[in-house]
């Protein structure tokens, strides 16, 4: 750089912004910056993460050694939910839904989509910020507060929600019918309410911030696929989510307010309710319009997090990098109508059945293509084995191995027998959970040098990653067999039907296998928490990426470049891209193009 | 048996402890000379790893598939239930031929092409023709699955008129079953909630002269071979029919009627005395028998022997005894049927017998 554009870069960011003080307040509680909001939500869905993975622990404990005193539960749950240290029926039903909700929406939607669309976007388009800083601060705070009230909701006297995370009532409705459905249900249907008011603050925040400031030279076409998967998802959410808002709106009135949305004909304690008229069919339709979806808000950054990781550890451009725009946008646009396929046997029409199973295994080819895509992205590489590309390898197989049962379990016919079996339980949790986690602890290893300007231990990394990958396949894949024996999901104990009582080893193994899998991220944390104050410092571009990211300073300020945004001249691919005469890398001795880079003469332009 | 396994999980667990120590010890000796990105050593054992981690897969796959696969439920008990299980076969063994195939290219791609040193990755970008196989063969080998997957559910799901099908009300509540027969008519009487009164428990209309010769029982049964048309009511919450021997089920909704026709093909008698079962109740019993030793030593109460039994369970979740909501099904020929059900009394015999008390005890 020349002296003269120095002069200039500093001109142009005087005008930007001026320079006002920052306060440890502004700064680290309510800041406007999208990189501290992004670890804000990062923060916040690891200490929720920690607390769901913990339940899933405790109601394991209870289906490898149903109905044994154990001093955990004693600790744990207290005389009001265990007695004498044995797990009671309505702690468990608690257990699985607070878990469920918490790991859907907690962790795998705000702490991931919420954690990487902040650091991300303007990050990776070169823009100094989100376009509504105040509605991103918002957006945060909203979330915490949703988060304090589902946990709050622990500790109400008649107990938190417990109709299973898709609340479907009449369970959900009648305090009657089940204790949770009380003060409980009031607490996460309120709180579900605020998360919907986040993510929509949030999502349309990203959708405005992609389209509009994007860097010059930054076409669509140029976007790493993390932005685009990230901007997909945000569309996915501000179309799905407002209609789980009516849903719980609606359920609200029904508990609260004496309507008949979804009650009608109930006989409960010996009196008949008022209802008349409504039906349970019309709020599985509701939920499942966002739930589906949802499965793709959560899958797709992880995703979009792997494609990003895959490409720079394996120093080649993504394979197909259209096609793989295309299967976000089919993914995307097939996502919002399956959401059948959860209805099979709800009492629907059959002939819709067949209408959703068709549009479900429409699904699969966009995702074979991903996983063919991935594989060959592989093929020839010279694969950096870092910890976050051993998690993107691993969401690529977690991903084959749970989307490859998605075509059972999409099969309307086969669907009959496995619905809501341990089968489901092993598919999802393999698809969309141990996936969407991969692509999570993906990102944090990957962004960990952006984010906090030090680098994680590769060894602990390296050792979090065996043992969950072991782990999770140890727990998810005998897991299915025990649903193809026609074992019912959130059943407390098995032992009312002497004839399950050959697949008590096997939940054994899968709880041993939980237990461990569990522990193994006390590594993690350790690493996250040492390395934030002690660990290595790390570079401007630890992982030689091409994307803009990685042309900011490790110290972060406000406005993301000191100077004048980078421009965009090439897309962020060309790793290990040779010179015309194939003599060497287009710039001698460095396998990576950044962004920024203008095109060289002794280069081929190509269109990708 | 559960002592032991407790044991092995806290050797399991005090094994990974060790091992944390261990590790953390060797990553604080190796802070100093690294700047934390793999180096070639890192790619080379990583590289090994990966190929050990697919064997652990497979293995694992193997076992899970050898000691498990006699978990799957035996032989369809309906005449559905065949075609459902052909049609659950071959989704199986297609989806694990492309697992095999795919976790493995995954896996040792990943070994293969290990960074090294001076080594120069491929610059490939995209490939058309490619792309377009292995998007055309999903479609192909999926329309294919969709097809057969929608003739058999055609099948089950359109129930046609059938003068003969038996007509039997399934009604759920909080936290059991009952079965309404529909009498000599064939025609269940009309029902709703509202109507619940001493003994009329489901709620039957009693003007009603279709309900007069209706029959509630609390066992489920079925003449073998004989369609049967299930109408499912709910009292409460929602439960959903799932009858996993008949590959059968239906969610049982308040506020409408849900229905799931199936034709029962293998008795309670013939399952009982199948080879499968009867290897099965067997290793049931040799678990039961162990377990009670461990209970009898506690001061409980042994356990039952077991003797197989078709049943219903709920499956879908509706309250604290969720995971105890069954009924007992048992399949006959229609001889022992027709003889069970005349035993059974009718809902307007009951009625009668209840006024006459009601009479009695007035006076």
């Amino acid at each position: 750089m020349s002296v003269s554009a120095n002069a200039a870069i500093a001109h142009d960011h005087h005008d930007d912004h001026g320079h006002h003080k920052e306060t440890f307040i502004t700064k680290y509680i309510f800041s406007q910056d999208h990189k501290m909001i992004g670890k804000q939500f990062l923060i916040t869905g690891l200490v929720m993460g920690a607390i769901g993975i913990f339940m899933s622990i405790l109601f394991r404990i209870q289906l490898a050694w149903p109905e044994e005193a154990s001093w955990v539960f004693e600790m744990f749950l207290g005389d009001k939910y265990s007695t004498d240290g044995v797990m009671n029926p309505d702690a468990y039903l608690a257990l699985v839904t607070i878990h469920g909700t918490i790991m859907v929406f907690f962790v795998l939607t705000a702490g991931l989509s919420g954690t990487f669309s902040n650091l991300l976007i303007p990050l990776q388009i070169g823009a100094r910020d989100m376009a509504s800083g105040f509605m991103n601060m918002l957006s945060y705070w909203i979330f915490l507060l949703s988060s304090i009230i589902m946990l709050s909701s622990l500790f109400v006297e008649s107990g938190p929600a417990s109709a299973g995370w898709t609340i479907y009532p009449p369970l959900s409705a009648l305090p009657e019918a089940i204790p949770g459905s009380g003060t409980g249900m009031t607490l996460w249907l309120v709180s579900l309410a605020l998360f919907i008011a986040q993510s929509l603050m949030g999502s349309l925040n990203y959708i405005v911030t992609v389209i509009n400031m994007r860097t010059e030279g930054m076409s669509m076409t140029r976007l790493p696929l993390s932005i685009w998967a990230l901007f997909v998802t945000a569309i996915i959410g501000v179309v799905s989510f407002p209609v789980l808002l009516s849903a719980a709106l609606m359920l609200i009135m029904d508990r609260s307010f004496g309507t008949s949305f979804f009650l009608s004909d109930i006989y409960i304690k010996g009196e008949v309710l008022a209802h008349q008229g409504g039906s349970p069919v019309l709020f599985e339709h509701l939920f499942w319009f966002l739930g589906h979806p949802e499965v793709y808000i959560v899958l797709l950054p992880a995703l979009g997090i792997t494609s990003e990781v895959i490409a720079t550890n394996s120093r080649k451009p993504i394979f197909g990098y259209r096609a793989m725009v295309a299967s976000i946008l089919a993914i995307a646009f097939l996502s919002t109508i399956v959401w059948g396929h959860h209805m099979f046997v709800s009492g629907m029409n059959p002939f819709l059945g067949s209408v959703f199973t068709f549009t479900t295994l429409l699904i699969a080819i966009p995702s074979a293509v991903k996983s063919f895509n991935y594989i060959t992205t592989l093929w020839k590489g010279n694969l950096q084995m870092n910890p976050g590309m051993l998690f993107s390898i691993g969401l690529v197989s977690t991903f084959i191995t749970g989307g490859l049962t998605g075509i059972i379990l999409g099969d309307s016919t086969l669907d009959i027998n496995v619905h809501d079996t341990y089968f489901v339980i092993a598919h999802f949790h393999l698809v969309m959970g141990i996936s969407a986690l991969y692509g999570l602890f993906a990102g944090v290893y990957h962004w960990f040098p952006k984010m906090f300007g030090r680098m994680m231990n590769k060894n602990l990394g390296y050792v979090h990653f065996w043992v969950t990958a072991v782990g999770a396949y140890g727990v998810f894949f005998p897991m299915h067999f025990i649903g193809m024996a026609g074992l019912p999901r959130r059943y407390y104990t098995n032992t009312n039907f002497p004839y399950f009582d050959d697949l008590a080893n096997v939940n054994v193994i899968i709880t041993v296998f939980a237990i461990i899998t569990a522990l193994v991220q006390l590594v993690f944390i350790y690493n996250f928490i040492h390395s934030i104050f002690f660990g290595k410092k790390a570079s401007k571009n630890p992982w030689n990426s091409n994307t803009l990211e990685w042309t900011t300073p490790v110290e972060h300020i406000h406005g993301n470049w000191p100077g004048e945004i980078p421009k965009v001249y090439r897309w962020p691919y060309d790793y290990s891209k040779l010179n015309k005469e194939e003599s060497d890398y287009v710039i001698a001795g460095q396998d990576f193009i950044p962004q920024d880079v203008p095109l060289q003469d002794n280069e081929e332009e190509l269109s990708h | 048996m559960t002592v032991f396994l407790i044991i092995v999980v806290i050797a399991l667990l005090g094994l990974t402890f060790w091992q944390m120590s261990k590790i953390l010890k060797l990553s604080n000796s190796t802070d100093h000379d690294s700047n934390q990105v793999a180096n070639n050593t890192d790619n080379k054992n990583q590289g090994y790893l990966m190929i050990a981690f697919v064997s652990f897969l497979y293995l694992l796959m193997a076992y899970s598939f050898w000691n498990w696969s006699d978990l799957y439920l035996p032989e369809a008990a309906s005449e559905h239930g065949k075609d459902y299980d052909r049609l659950m076969f071959i989704s199986i063994g297609l989806i694990m031929f492309v697992q095999v195939i795919t976790q493995f290219l995954l896996f040792f791609f990943a070994y293969k092409y290990k960074g090294a040193k001076g080594r120069r990755a491929l610059f490939y970008a995209d490939n058309d023709k490619l792309e377009f196989i292995w998007t055309i063969i999903p479609v192909i080998v999926l329309a294919g699955l969709i097809i057969y997957g929608l003739f058999t559910w055609s099948d089950i799901m359109n129930i046609e008129d059938d003068e003969d099908a038996l007509v039997v009300e399934i009604y759920a509540y909080q936290f059991g079953w009952k079965a309404r027969y529909s009498g000599e008519d064939n025609t269940l009487g009309k029902a709703n909630v509202r109507f619940i009164e001493g003994t009329n428990v489901v709620g039957v209309d009693e003007s009603d002269s279709y309900a007069k010769d209706d029959k509630i029982t609390t066992e489920l049964h079925l003449p073998v071979n004989r369609p049967v048309l299930f109408k499912f009511r709910s009292q409460d919450v929602l439960h959903s029919a799932y009858f996993p021997f008949f590959r059968a089920q239906m969610n049982v909704v308040p506020g409408m009627i849900t229905q799931f026709s199936f034709t029962p093909t293998i008795t309670s008698e013939e399952m009982k005395n199948s080879e499968y079962m009867v290897d099965k109740v067997k290793e049931l019993n040799q678990i039961r028998k162990e377990k009670s030793k461990e209970l009898v030593a506690n001061g409980d109460v042994a356990l039952d022997p077991y003797e197989f039994e078709y049943y219903l369970l709920c499956n879908k979740i509706c309250g604290i005894s969720h995971f105890n909501m069954q009924m007992k099904i048992v399949v006959e020929e229609e001889e022992d049927f027709n003889s069970w059900i005349a035993e059974q009394e009718a809902f307007g015999e009951s009625l009668k017998k209840e006024e006459e008390q009601k009479v009695t005890s007035n006076n």
